[in-house]
């Protein structure tokens, strides 16, 4: 026997025992803690539980389409897939991101920069790596589900805009649901939304809106989905039909290519727009999948306003245009006889101050003062009804407040008045500013779909229609400003001579066959003569053109803006084009105009139908 | 001296204990895994187990008298052991404690060690002829165990470090440590965990994390508490009665870690329920009872000692891997003895027992 090993010692039988006790203390201990956890908290466990396995996935219901006044799809949406990638386990994560870099041609510094964004994020919100995933991207997925765990696909509704820029700034765009949104409406929307952000998009947004579905599936611990466990479809958004032509729409939009500006087509009858033209403009496709912050940037910082739509927003001097406001206040508030002439040498003086006119115009009466647009023969038309009397008359016509459109963001304009000068610079008018005014210069601001309104308006003895982009729209009432016949008689006729007589302001150039086509130019200056001087250079005039046919009770009217145009004349080429195609399409004859090229590739597995195929008889 | 033993030397009760244990821990490892893309691992494990049983009865056959001469020899071993895994040791998940061995199975070094303390600290106890442990013998304790203790942490592991520690304080106890030692002891790490878990609190996020990261290397894939709050899920939402065999969502979904091996008492307490928990952890009380008897009835105070040091290790085992289940300890790595998943841990438990029936055997022999 070892000498280590003598057994000289009892063995200590308490100490064993005590040992035992301690031991069946700690089994009890840990009983009471699982005791607490599955009798005492048992059912938040449960909850938990059902949380962790159990996640909710929103079906997105498809926003309704956007059809024109003869059912042809304007804008409409289509089933998308979006890749996501998982980040529950970031070793699998990290293990797979060079083949997920190759396969679907995302680069490092990309997937690098989404995934840190992500970081403060629960890791169980996967991170969109790919919005709008081709058909390839797809495949992908699809082919690596077993070594790639880490992607899924998840089916998303996409807007799609097959006319690309054309009526960009009526229908607007759609986006994810702003905080603020969120905020006014939380039960309706959750984050990650997509709603309406500008143009119809907005203003029907309620009506096109679907109501998304959900299903919920039971996930495992990385995130995929193993089984479904209940489904409730989603109600696809409602379709609206507008009162835009898509053919009318085509034909003014090629007439202002390159060019800046706005315009405006409406029935004179009923106040429907038949086409609405803002430029430059954006391609709402570009906000359908999710855009680049630095396009977005771009966009909202170009000094052209691309995102503005200067049919309801550009308030700008209408120029001779408001002539016809000047004639209308000195026919009806009968200030000066319906005869009244004045000799225009080519310029005149008032309070001191001298002002131009275009030509020696010679012996003016009222017709010839708006077929030849005479400033000379207004001036002192202006100058004996006062400012307010005109006021009156702009503001009863419609100008200088909203035509209340249905489109989000109309501008008001502006009729100046002896009342606002003093509200606004604290002091009396200045009877020299009425002499501006009475050739729409001066503080007098308006826009082109007031323009078109007020034109319709003299043209129709006094009813100022509403201006609607909705087919269906109820509750709209015209406004009514009545004028004696006499009055709408002799501003009609001149308006014909604008077009059709020798001396008019487009000499002739745009004259129509068989169609009673009349209206106004205008020429306004952006700055005054004194601020170019000062700049040195000159700026070049907006150009404007109100047409309607027939001359009385019209049927449609068209106003055109045309900034930096030169001369109002220039424009009415513009507004003849689309009242041309109006009546060509009444006659039968379908307008030729090239097709837009702008409409998006239909991604994915999306069963997407060409336009044309969509249009109906 | 007597050379044979019978049959009915053999403690069949504590087989039996340990082979109902054994027999849920390969039912809730067919649960956890047969839908997954590890399924058949029961069967791996029930060929450990096999193998365990063999060594077991080897092991009781070697006198333990002949095992505990050869003490210094065995320690010089397990540290070179230690020591040549830290150099060349083959690396996994992290943490280099394997050796690979022909190729064939993948030894952890530092579960040989632990037979190894106590057989070299029954030794040591044996041949403190007293009552009474004296400061001296306390620091050879201590450098005995902290050797290969710290060469184990820089595996780095945690867990299976920490568990070398209670052999040499249930060896202390049973050798009669003096109450003055024992609350100076007591005191000291009473106040040292608070003072250590307090100073890790004021740490920078990336320290803490780092703390973190030592303390479960091999499992901090998602974050702190993400494991815990996971097992405690589990745990709880069983309830009483449990959700039925293979009906456990955290279990089956993968969101339980590790649920085949560390967490396997989750992932049955999940299934089981309290009664459950209550079967598996009284059947523990009943092994540790038995191991305890059969440390009564040795036949001198090495054969204690060596009875004693393998309850230490095993009771360590299963008090922390529970609390550690229902979030009251950090995760570490240390498993739940003959339940958890695992070769080496499933040998090294049978090995242990076999130097218990090793004892057993030798109780009437002079």
């Amino acid at each position: 026997m070892a000498p280590w090993n003598v057994n000289d010692q009892k063995i200590p039988q308490s100490r064993l025992a005590l040992f035992s006790y301690i031991s069946a203390a700690f089994v009890v201990f840990l009983l009471v803690g699982f005791w607490k956890l599955q009798v005492v908290q048992s059912e938040h466990y449960a909850d938990l539980a059902d949380k962790n396995g159990i996640r909710p996935i929103a079906i997105i219901a498809p926003r309704g389409a956007m059809l024109d006044r003869e059912g042809r799809v304007l804008v409409d949406s289509y089933p998308s897939f979006s890749i996501l990638l998982l980040r529950d386990n970031p070793k699998l994560l990290e293990k797979s991101l060079p083949q997920i870099e190759d396969g679907l041609g995302i680069s490092k510094e990309d997937l690098q920069q989404q995934l840190d964004a992500a970081k403060l994020e629960p890791k169980f919100l996967p991170v969109i790596v790919k919005p709008a995933a081709s058909e390839a991207d797809i495949a992908f997925v699809e082919s690596h589900r077993a070594d790639l765990p880490v992607l899924e696909l998840m089916m998303v509704q996409r807007r799609r805009y097959p006319l690309g820029e054309m009526l960009a700034s009526a229908i607007g765009y759609v986006g994810e649901i702003s905080p603020q949104e969120l905020e006014k409406n939380p039960d309706r929307y959750r984050p990650g939304d997509i709603v309406g952000k500008a143009g119809l998009e907005k203003e029907y947004n309620d009506q096109i809106v679907g109501t998304d579905g959900m299903r919920r599936v039971v996930v495992n611990s990385v995130g995929k989905v193993i089984r479904t466990l209940d489904n409730i479809d989603a109600v696809p958004g409602k379709p609206i039909q507008l009162t835009i032509d898509e053919d009318l729409q085509r034909v003014a939009e090629a007439d202002f290519t390159n060019k800046e500006g706005a315009l405006v087509a409406m029935d004179a009858r009923t106040g429907e727009i038949l086409a609405m033209v803002s430029r430059p403009t954006f391609d709402p496709n570009d906000f359908a999948v999710r855009i680049p912050a630095q396009e977005w940037a771009a966009l909202n910082s170009d000094p052209n306003t691309p995102l503005l739509n200067r049919a309801i927003q550009a308030q700008l001097a209408p120029g001779s245009v408001f002539k016809i406001v000047m004639a209308t206040a000195m026919l009806e508030s009968k200030a000066l006889p319906a005869t009244y002439t004045v000799y225009c040498p080519g310029y005149a003086t008032f309070y001191g101050r001298l002002f131009h006119c275009d030509h020696a115009h010679g012996e003016v009466n009222l017709h010839k003062g708006i077929v030849a647009s005479c400033d000379v023969y207004f001036y002192n038309v202006g100058k004996q009804l006062g400012i307010d009397r005109i006021s009156h008359y702009a503001t009863s016509l419609g100008l200088g407040r909203r035509t209340g459109v249905d489109l989000p963001g109309e501008e008001p304009g502006l009729i100046p008045s002896e009342e606002w000068v003093e509200r606004v610079y604290h002091h009396k008018w200045y009877p020299g500013s009425t002499i501006s005014v009475s050739i729409g210069q001066g503080a007098v601001m308006v826009t082109p779909i007031q323009l078109a309104r007020m034109i319709t308006a003299v043209a129709s003895g006094g009813t100022l229609i509403p201006p609607h982009l909705l087919k269906d729209a109820n509750g709209l009432t015209a406004e009514h400003f009545p004028l004696s016949d006499d009055t709408v008689q002799q501003l009609t006729d001149a308006m014909w001579g604008v077009v059709n007589e020798p001396d008019g302001t487009t000499s002739e150039t745009v004259k129509l066959q068989n169609i009673d086509f009349s209206g106004k130019t205008g020429t306004a200056q952006t700055e005054s003569f004194e601020l170019q001087n000062k700049l040195g250079k000159h700026l070049k005039e907006n150009g404007w053109f109100i047409g309607i046919a027939p001359r009385r009770n019209p049927e449609i009217v068209v106003a055109a803006l045309v900034q930096g145009a030169g001369w109002g004349s220039s424009v009415a080429p513009i507004v003849r084009d689309v009242v041309k195609a109006y009546y060509d399409k009444k006659t039968g004859h379908l307008p030729q105009v090239s097709t837009a090229d702008n409409i998006p590739p239909s991604p994915g597995a999306a069963p997407a139908a060409p336009a044309s195929e969509s249009q109906q008889p | 001296m007597k050379e044979h033993s019978s049959i009915q030397d053999i403690d069949w009760t504590l087989l039996g204990i340990v082979g109902a244990i054994s027999a849920i821990g390969v039912l809730e490892i067919y649960s956890s895994t047969h839908a997954s893309a590890m399924a058949g691992m029961q069967w791996k494990q029930l060929m450990w187990i096999g193998i365990g049983l063999v060594g077991m009865a080897l092991i009781s056959r070697i006198d333990y008298h002949t095992l505990l001469d050869q003490a210094p020899a065995l320690y010089m071993f397990g540290v070179i052991s230690l020591l040549v895994v830290l150099v060349i040791g083959y690396s996994r998940l992290g943490a280099k404690r394997w050796i690979s061995i022909g190729g064939i199975a993948n030894l952890q070094v530092s579960e040989i060690m632990k037979l190894i303390i106590i057989i070299v600290l029954a030794r040591f106890f044996a041949e403190v002829h007293t009552d009474r442990v004296t400061l001296a013998d306390l620091f050879k304790i201590g450098v005995l165990t902290l050797i290969p203790v710290v060469l184990i942490l820089k595996q780095p592991d945690l867990g299976t470090a920490m568990v070398l520690v209670p052999v040499a304080v249930v060896g202390a106890f049973l050798a009669g440590i003096e109450w003055k030692h024992l609350i100076v002891g007591v005191v000291l790490i009473g106040l040292l965990i608070p003072l250590a878990w307090n100073m890790r609190r004021h740490l920078k996020p990336y320290q803490q994390q780092r703390i973190e990261t030592f303390l479960h290397p091999e499992q901090d894939q998602r974050g702190a508490g993400y494991q815990i709050l996971q097992s405690e899920i589990a745990v709880g939402s069983g309830g009483f009665w449990g959700k039925g065999f293979g009906k456990g969502s955290q279990n089956q979904l993968g969101f339980v870690p590790v649920r085949y091996s560390h967490f396997i008492l989750a992932a049955l307490a999940e299934e089981q329920g309290f009664i459950g928990v209550c079967i598996v952890l009284l059947l523990y009380l009943g092994l540790i009872l038995r191991l305890v008897d059969n440390a009564q009835k040795a036949k001198d105070r090495a054969g204690m000692y060596v009875v004693m040091g393998v309850t230490a290790i095993l009771g360590f085992h299963v008090l922390v891997n529970a609390s550690m289940v229902i979030g009251y300890m950090p995760v570490t790595g240390i498993p739940l003895p003959l339940m958890s998943y695992g070769g080496s841990a499933t040998a090294f438990v049978f090995l242990a027992l076999g130097l218990v029936m090793n004892v057993r055997m030798r109780r009437f022999v002079n």
